[in-house]
This record gives C-alpha cells, sequence and structure tokens, in this order.
C-alpha cells in the first residue's frame, strides 16, 4: 500500500498509508527518550537480579550476589530485639510494684512495654486513651469493679473476666426479666429504687416499693447500700458512674437482660512480664489504689504520657 | 473467505440454534440447583435464591428466542452494522457505573462513619459484603460493559464489516448482563470464594467462561471477515484483553465444587501458590481488563475525536507488544514481604520497573496524537475528557513501577496509599476514557448532530476532576501517614501507636475522600442525564438524516478488492 502514503500536512510526517474509517497512522519514529529510559530500565533490572535473589532452580535459587535475605534478616532483628528487652524482662517478673518503682529505669521500660501492650491488646475495647466505651470499662479513673491495687490489676489481667482461666473472676449480673426471676413492674420499680441511689429517682413511692426486695435480690452482692463490692465484681450503684449506661432505660435494660462482660485471660496470649507491665502502665493510668508515695521529681520524664 | 472451515462453523443462522442449547441446558440445571437435597443443603450457603434467579432468566432467554424464531429465522442484512447490541451496551455501561459508584460513596460513608452506616440486623449492608459489589460493579459491570460495546462498534468499523455470528453478540451482551447479576447478588448473600476481583463461586465462573467464549468467537471472526487489509492496533488490544482475560479467569478459578448443586467449592491452589495465583490474576486483570482494553478505546476515540492520525505506528507496535509480554510477570509485587519467596518477589518488582515505559509508550501515543488539534481542548470538553484520563493513566503507570518497588512497597503496602493509586487509575483513566467515549458513541449511535449539552459535558468534567484529585490526595496523605505510624518505634524499641490510633487519624482524609467520591458520582449522574436527553433528540441533538459521516456504511465487497497479506 505504498502507494497510499502521503505527508501529513500538520507535521510534515509521513502516514503508513494504512487507513481505518477514517483513522490513519504517522510513521513517527519512537521517541529517543522512551527508548534510552526503557532500555535503561531493563539493564537496571538484569543488574538488580544478579545482586538479589532471583532465578529458581528445581531445589534451590540463585541467591544474589549480595546474599540477600528477608528470612535471615527478620531473624535477626527478632533474636536482637529479644536481646535487648531480655534483661529488663527478667527483671519484671514476678517483680513487685514497689521494686519496679524503685528502678527509674525498669519503670520506664514497664511503661513503655505496657503502652505497647495496650495499644495492641487493649485499645480495641477500652480505647487508645484507656477512655472505655459502655460496657467497656474507663481504666483512668478510681472506679474498678475487681479492685484497683497492682496485684489486683495483674491477677485480672492474669484470669481474664468470664474467661477460660479455671480461676477466672466470675461476677453473676442474672436476667431477671428474661429468665423471669422478676416482673416487669418490680424492674420498672427496682430501677427507681436504683436512681435513688444517686438521688436520681423520679418516682420516690416507686422506689419504696422495692426496699425490701432489694434487700433480698439485689444486696448480696451490691451490698445493702448499694456501695458494691470489689470482690465480686459488684459496682457501686450510689455514684454517677455507670458502666452500661445511668438512664432508666438503661438500668431496665441491665437488671431486666443482666450484663455479662467478658475479658480474656491474658496468660496464655501475653508473656508473664508484658502482664506485669501492662499492670504498672494501668495502674499509672490514673486510678491505681494503694500506690505507696512516690517522689515524682526522681521520676524520668515519659514522652507522650501526661 | 466464506468457504473456509471456522466460518462455515459460525454461521449467523446457526446461532439461535446454539444458543437456545445453551439456554436448554443452564435452565435444566438451574432446576435442579433450586432444590437443595441432603445436609449439605444446610451445611454451605444455598444456591437456592440463584437457582430460582437462572430458571427466571434462561426461561426469558428461551421465550425471548421463540418470538424471534416466530417471526421467521431472522435475516441479517450484511450491509448494516449491528447497532443495538452496541446501544444496549451503552446503556447498561452507563446504568452499572451509576450503581458501582453509588455502593462506592455508601462503603466510603461506612469507612468513615462505622457507627452511622452500620445495620446489625441486615447483614448484606456489611462493609465486607458492600466492598465487593463496589469493585466488581465498576470494574466488571461498568468498565466490562463498556468494554464489549465499544469493542464491538470498533471492530465493525474497522474492519468494514457487520459483527459475525448472527444473534451471538446478543447472547454475549445479555449472557454478561446475567453474570453481573449472579455475582452481586450472591456478594449480597454471602456466597463468595474470598479471591479478590474473582469472587462468584464456580457455577457463575463457568457461565461467564461460556460467555466470554462466544465473545471471543464474535470478536476473532469479525477479525477474520474484515474488508481492510490490516487490523487496526485498537483490535490488537481488545484481542489481547479478550484472550488473556479468559485465561486469567480459567486459570484462577480451578476449583472443586462441594456437589453439582451446591454453591460451595473448594481451590485447586492452597497457600503461597494460591496467593501467587490469585495475584497473577489480580495484577494482569488490571493490565489486560483495565490497561489493554482501555487502551483499545484510546486508540480509537482519541484519534477520531480529535481527527488526527495516530501518532507514531511504531511505538504503537513496540508498546504493545512490550506491555503484552512484560505485564503478566509482575503479580508477585503484590506479595513483597509476604511467605511468597524472595526470588519470585525480585522478578515481580523488575518486570514491573521495565513496564514503565512500554505503558507510557500509550501514554504518547495518546497525547502526541492531539498535536495540531490542542485548540480543541479549549472548546471540546469530551476531547479533554479523554485526554485528562491520558494523563491520569501516565500518572498510575508511574506510580505503579514506583509502588513496585520493595522498599517503597514497605512503606506503602496495606495502606490507603494503594487505594488512591487503584482510583488515580480506576476513576481519572477508566472512568474518564469511557465517559469520553460514551460521549462520542450517544451522537454516533442514535444519530444525532451533537449531544445535548455541551455545557453539562463541562460540569462533569469538572465535578469529576476535582471528586478525583480529593480522593487520591487524600489517600496519599491518610496512606502515608498510616505507614509512618505503623513503622514507628520508641526509643526503647516498642510500637508507638496503636493499630486504632492510625485508624482514628485517618478519619478527616476519609470524610474528604467521601466528598470526592460523590462529586464524581454527581458528574456520572449528569452524563446519565445528557445521554438520555440526547437520545430522546433534545437540546443540540437534533436527528441526522440519511447516511451519518461518522459511521459510515460499510463499502460493497465487490467494489473494494481485499487485499490480503500486503
Amino acid at each position: 500500500m505504498a502507494d497510499n502514503k502521503k505527508i501529513d500536512d500538520i507535521s510534515g510526517t509521513e502516514t503508513t498509508g494504512h487507513e481505518w474509517d477514517g483513522i490513519e497512522e504517522l510513521n513517527t519514529p519512537m521517541p529517543r527518550w522512551w527508548l534510552w529510559v526503557f532500555y535503561a530500565c531493563i539493564l537496571w533490572a538484569i543488574v538488580y537480579a544478579i545482586l538479589m535473589p532471583s532465578i529458581p532452580f528445581f531445589n534451590s535459587h540463585f541467591k544474589g550476589l549480595l546474599g540477600s535475605s528477608d528470612r535471615a534478616a527478620v531473624i535477626n532483628a527478632v533474636d536482637s530485639m529479644h536481646a535487648e528487652r531480655a534483661v529488663y524482662a527478667n527483671k519484671l517478673e514476678g517483680a513487685t510494684l514497689e521494686q519496679i518503682q524503685a528502678d527509674p529505669d525498669l519503670f520506664r521500660f514497664a511503661m513503655a512495654s505496657g503502652k505497647s501492650a495496650f495499644g495492641d491488646n487493649c485499645a480495641t475495647c477500652h480505647g487508645s486513651g484507656a477512655q472505655g466505651f459502655k460496657g467497656y470499662p474507663n481504666l483512668n479513673d478510681d472506679i474498678w469493679l475487681w479492685g484497683g491495687t497492682f496485684e489486683d490489676i495483674q491477677h485480672t489481667l492474669t484470669v481474664g473476666i468470664r474467661a477460660a482461666h479455671e480461676d477466672t473472676r466470675m461476677g453473676l449480673m442474672q436476667a431477671y426479666g428474661r429468665d423471669e426471676l422478676l416482673t416487669r413492674d418490680q424492674i420498672r420499680d427496682l430501677t427507681q429504687y436504683v436512681l435513688n441511689l444517686s438521688g436520681q429517682a423520679t418516682d420516690q413511692n416507686a422506689a419504696g416499693r422495692v426496699s425490701e426486695l432489694f434487700q433480698d435480690t439485689c444486696s448480696s452482692c451490691h451490698g445493702s447500700t448499694g456501695k458494691g463490692d470489689p470482690s465480686q465484681g459488684a459496682p457501686n450503684l450510689s455514684d454517677a458512674e455507670w458502666l452500661y449506661g445511668g438512664s432508666a432505660e438503661d438500668i431496665y435494660q441491665t437488671i431486666y437482660g443482666g450484663r455479662q462482660g467478658v475479658m480474656p485471660n491474658w496468660n496464655e496470649r501475653l508473656a508473664p512480664e508484658t502482664i506485669t507491665a501492662l499492670s504498672v502502665y494501668v495502674h499509672a493510668l490514673g486510678g491505681g489504689e494503694d500506690t505507696p508515695k512516690l517522689d515524682l521529681s526522681k521520676q524520668p520524664i515519659m514522652e507522650g504520657e501526661e | 473467505m466464506t468457504s473456509t472451515p471456522f466460518t462455515t462453523r459460525f454461521k449467523d443462522d446457526d446461532s439461535l440454534f446454539y444458543i437456545s442449547i445453551i439456554l436448554g441446558l443452564g435452565f435444566i440445571w438451574s432446576m435442579f440447583a433450586a432444590h437443595p437435597t441432603g445436609v449439605s443443603a444446610l451445611l454451605y450457603p444455598t444456591l437456592e435464591m440463584h437457582g430460582y434467579m437462572m430458571m427466571f432468566f434462561f426461561l426469558l432467554g428461551i421465550l425471548a428466542v421463540v418470538y424471534k424464531v416466530g417471526d421467521g429465522v431472522p435475516k441479517i442484512d450484511q450491509s448494516e452494522y449491528e447497532d443495538g447490541v452496541v446501544k444496549a451496551g451503552v446503556i447498561a455501561t452507563t446504568f452499572w457505573g451509576i450503581a458501582g459508584m453509588l455502593v462506592g460513596v455508601i462503603i466510603a460513608c461506612q469507612l468513615t462513619w462505622p457507627n452511622i452506616f452500620y445495620f446489625d440486623n441486615l447483614p448484606w449492608t456489611n462493609f465486607g459484603r458492600l466492598r465487593p459489589l463496589h469493585t466488581s460493579a465498576v470494574i466488571f459491570a461498568f468498565g466490562g460493559n463498556a468494554l464489549i460495546a465499544t469493542s464491538f462498534y470498533v471492530v465493525q468499523r474497522t474492519c468494514r464489516t457487520r459483527l459475525a455470528g448472527g444473534m451471538w453478540p446478543w447472547f454475549v451482551f445479555w449472557g454478561y448482563q446475567l453474570f453481573i447479576i449472579l455475582a452481586a447478588t450472591g456478594y449480597l448473600a454471602g456466597v463468595t470464594q474470598s479471591k479478590e476481583y474473582a469472587e462468584p463461586e464456580w457455577y457463575v465462573d463457568i457461565w461467564l467462561t461460556i460467555v466470554w467464549v462466544a465473545y471471543l468467537m464474535v470478536f476473532m471472526a469479525t477479525l477474520y471477515k474484515r474488508k481492510e487489509p490490516h487490523i487496526y492496533v485498537a483490535n490488537w488490544f481488545y484481542l489481547a484483553f479478550i484472550i488473556t482475560v479468559a485465561i486469567l479467569h480459567l486459570v484462577n478459578n480451578l476449583a472443586l465444587p462441594v456437589g453439582a448443586f451446591e454453591a460451595k467449592s473448594y481451590s485447586l491452589f492452597a497457600g503461597v501458590q494460591d496467593a501467587m495465583t490469585q495475584w497473577w490474576y489480580g495484577h494482569n486483570a488490571v493490565g489486560f481488563f483495565l490497561t489493554a482494553g482501555f487502551l483499545a478505546i484510546m486508540y480509537y476515540f482519541i484519534p477520531k475525536r480529535a481527527n488526527r492520525p495516530v501518532w507514531s505506528y511504531k511505538l504503537s507496535i513496540v508498546h504493545f507488544w512490550a506491555v503484552i509480554f512484560i505485564y503478566i510477570w509482575a503479580g508477585p509485587h503484590h506479595l513483597h514481604f509476604t511467605a511468597l519467596p524472595q526470588w519470585t518477589q525480585t522478578l515481580g518488582m523488575v518486570f514491573s520497573i521495565m513496564l514503565w515505559m512500554p505503558s507510557w509508550g500509550g501514554m504518547i501515543n495518546g497525547l502526541m496524537t492531539l498535536s495540531g488539534a490542542w485548540d480543541k481542548l479549549r472548546t471540546d470538553p469530551v476531547l479533554r475528557m479523554l485526554v485528562v484520563s491520558v494523563a491520569f493513566y501516565g500518572m498510575a503507570t508511574f506510580e505503579g513501577p514506583l509502588m513496585s518497588v520493595r522498599y517503597v512497597n514497605a512503606l506503602s503496602h496495606y495502606t490507603d496509599w494503594t487505594i488512591g493509586h487503584v482510583h488515580s487509575g480506576a476513576l481519572g483513566w477508566n472512568g474518564f476514557v469511557t465517559f469520553g467515549a460514551l460521549y462520542c458513541l450517544v451522537p454516533w449511535l442514535w444519530k444525532k448532530k451533537e449531544l445535548y449539552s455541551l455545557r453539562l459535558v463541562e460540569w462533569h468534567f469538572w465535578l469529576a476532576t476535582i471528586g478525583i484529585l480529593f480522593y487520591i490526595t487524600s489517600m496519599w496523605v491518610s496512606g502515608i501517614m498510616e505507614g509512618l505510624m505503623w513503622r514507628a518505634y520508641t526509643d526503647l524499641g516498642f510500637l508507638e501507636y496503636a493499630f486504632i490510633e492510625t485508624v482514628s487519624a485517618k478519619h478527616i482524609s476519609y470524610i474528604v475522600r467521601a466528598l470526592g467520591g460523590t462529586l464524581f458520582l454527581l458528574g456520572t449522574l449528569i452524563m446519565a442525564y445528557n445521554i438520555r436527553m440526547t437520545i430522546k433528540g433534545r437540546g443540540l441533538a437534533e436527528a441526522l438524516d440519511g447516511d451519518v459521516p461518522l459511521a459510515k456504511k460499510p463499502a460493497l465487497p465487490a467494489a473494494q478488492p481485499i487485499l490480503v497479506g500486503e
């Protein structure tokens, strides 16, 4: 079709002489820069493939002149991390809070390790600031379902709550309505009674009707004045803090359906020294109980810690 | 040519006979599928819903064939192009585009406000089910229909012959819609084989295989009976797309069903081999579906719209073969720093780097085709859309090789950077080149002088462009930020940030992304309105009488000697 070739008026380039539905093609040569960059990429690919593991054989592969190995690099990195941490980890295992606080470097390590473990394991439910959500306790305040001393926290972390551990923390807030232990009217009245403990009842008569019922049904765990009992995981009902909400509707639902919040027993997932570190961290968040007097001026300043 | 065995076996008149057989067999199978028996019906997601749906659609198909034959065996006028199926494809492309982009906006909102867009008692609205619905709807329903429709249009024009196969093109069109419906409803019902971009279960895969083979036959037979001596570059790309997608689809979906009438199947591959096969598939779905196929669209519609010759014939040959040869090896870059052996990662990476210039060959040829017609960008928003699509193509095909470098990938992998990269390609390249092609096709197909409104095209262009910029910049920010946060260590060697902190840090970026997606969707809605009004013949879209110069009829064979092997 050489006879169909012609010179394009605008570019001055010859066409190939082909034409489809009015579309023609110019015979422009390939751009030099394009070709050279293409060659350079190919050359680079060859060089890189010689330096790095690349060509497969039957039972092995070409290892590359630089001897790079991701697998070896990861093993080395993990080994050196364990070696670096072992110094502190050995000290942490079985240590008391006093011992940890007495060693500023160890305390700093425990806080850093605890913060990291908290972020990876706890923040999903308790929030990244440990602020908690509805049904997931706030760990920054001084309200503790199962006690707030260092040892309490450590034990709760180890055995979990309603978890697989044989000594797990097990409190029982039954579904009084769903399981037909109480009538709906009784629950409605009990809701007012509970609200009345913190002075919020809107119906004093209703609260009065069930004071005996409260003593029979609720006081064994929550106490006769509703102050709760950390040894049974029973919350204080007379304060302004509510794990599952403090509206009449929320409290009604709590009594009607019961509450069975869970936390895993972390002893199977985390190393003992990590649980210790987590306990130090959670204890230091703001609400730790029975903390021996600390001389804050001697404590190293925590980065990012308030 | 009509005496060759190939074309005698693919005669127009036989098409309805063979289509009826396929529909009949499909109907029989779906009757069994709709009535599951035994324990397995309790153990696996049941086929019941799909069985009834397929019974309905196959019956509808059989009735359509009976109706058609009742009028006498259809006489096909070989002097006319088959444009009906292209028109249907244009409408389907628009419809699925809106559907897919709408789901995209919904899941963007779910990621931004997970508490608001979470419906406990409606499992089918869960992100995990809507996400594959979005990806498949935009890639396979919107993109696939655009590819089928434009390929049927382009192959006829550039071969100067009617589509081969009688009713087969219609079988391809409706069969493909059935595939989309089965895939989409399956995702919502939780039927999935959990392979990204290949989620449909085995029976839907088999149906797509039948449809795709029919597509390949129609396309090849049309090429075979062409009345032009050479095959136009767009058709090389279409053919590469059809053949390679067939191979990818067949290999990656090799699976053993639990039973002949069970939805569930198990892949033939396991472990890292499964992952490698999946990303060989996944990457080349990008390479041959979203790149080669859409380059074919570009190679026809840009020179046509700009009314300029393709810039370089040599470049088109070299970059075509380079793309075809190199792309197929680049899949392992999706599995850097995984259980995939390092040597495989190396090869995936170096092939991705070598792919940079071959990909850019298409960009250069597309952009330089405008030389001598650059002034049209000021006045013709449709051409501008096509050209901007090529610019986004160039950007995405530079970013891709960059991200395939292991050291860059160590930062970018699993982050939103990947999402941004995909969308600069999907929205900017695939979206815009499709919109441009649709804006060209509608007046040509429905024989109108012009589109209903060029001003609305301007609105579409700017809304969508701003939407894309919001989308990709927000994803760069959130992706690089989360990548850096993931690898931040304290001086004691502990991770600086909890995962949840990296999630909440992205909230603002996610709002911007959802806004960008909404703007893009808005643009598409404007396009749909414009197309509708053009078809109705409103505004500038006056009807044209007689022959349309852009879609000239094929010349009679006698008048044009066929020059084979020239």
